[in-house]
């Protein structure tokens, strides 16, 4: 047993939920905001990417800053189009954010249920009882 | 942690609603508020929200919400025709608000909607947070 994936696809998982919980609240907060552009982002290539290609920069000295993981960046956003167009050019739904934003929440306590039943499991095996 | 920032972007959203309710509580209190010269009469106010990009992180597209400035209606002035009232002038006109009520209660209402969507953005992220910290407890 390794301990470098225990966690598995959760860990990077929860990350990226975290971020994308963040994208859609500032579509939310913004969405009487002329002109603002909802955006949002792959989160099924982003993980793809992530697990089978993990962007990690090569520190040569010491004093370099380890690369934040996980972080999307903008040019790997993606703008929301939207159903109905309004006057101001703002292409925010709130409906349809708000969906999105629950099922992402409702997700990100999947992935956590799953690291929570990893963690009882390794103390368990630690401690040798249940508790 | 970047979920803390979600605290900010929907704080900065229901700040904004806010202020526009404000703005629409001012546009109907003084809707009444009739002058007898076309200068002192109250005009409505519009709020313009802006978003602010992140100033530490450029490419970072997650934003909150400003107040660019608060606009007054260009819409005309309803002048009318009351020689018996106390504020009308030489020519027996008063000068009435250019606030449209109904727009006003549709502002209100999109606002007020807007502010809950953000209440509900803060709290499940604090729940979010709550069941992490407490992950393997």
């Amino acid at each position: 047993m390794s301990f470098d994936n225990i966690f598995g696809i959760h860990e990077e998982a929860l990350r990226l939920r975290a971020r994308r919980s963040e994208v859609l609240a500032s579509n939310l907060a913004n969405a009487d905001t002329p002109g603002y552009k909802a955006r949002d982002f792959d989160f099924a290539a982003m993980l793809r990417n992530e697990v089978q290609q993990p962007v990690r920069l090569a520190a040569t000295q010491t004093g370099h800053i380890k690369a934040d993981q996980g972080v999307v960046a903008s040019t790997q956003m993606g703008y929301r189009i939207p159903h109905q167009s309004s006057l101001d050019g703002n292409t925010v739904e709130a409906e349809r954010e708000q969906a999105e934003f629950s099922e992402n929440a409702m997700r990100y306590q999947a992935s956590l249920r799953f690291l929570d039943g990893r963690i009882k499991g390794l103390m368990m095996a630690i401690k040798g009882t249940s508790q | 942690m970047s979920s803390f920032k979600i605290f900010d972007i929907a704080g900065s959203g229901m700040n904004a609603q806010s202020l526009r309710l404000n703005v629409v509580a001012s546009n109907m209190a003084n809707v009444d508020a009739v002058s007898s010269s076309l200068e002192e009469t109250y005009r409505a106010r519009q709020p313009v929200f802006k978003a602010v990009l992140d100033q530490v992180n450029t490419r970072n597209p997650s934003v909150g919400v400003q107040m660019a400035g608060i606009v007054e209606s260009k819409a005309p002035l309803v002048r009318e025709f009351a020689p018996e009232h106390a504020l009308a002038d030489e020519q027996g006109y008063i000068y009435r608000p250019n606030v449209n009520v109904m727009e006003e209660m549709a502002n209100m209402i999109s606002a007020s909607r807007a502010y809950q969507n953000n209440v509900e953005v803060l709290n499940s992220t604090r729940q979010m947070l709550t069941a992490t910290i407490n992950l393997g407890r």
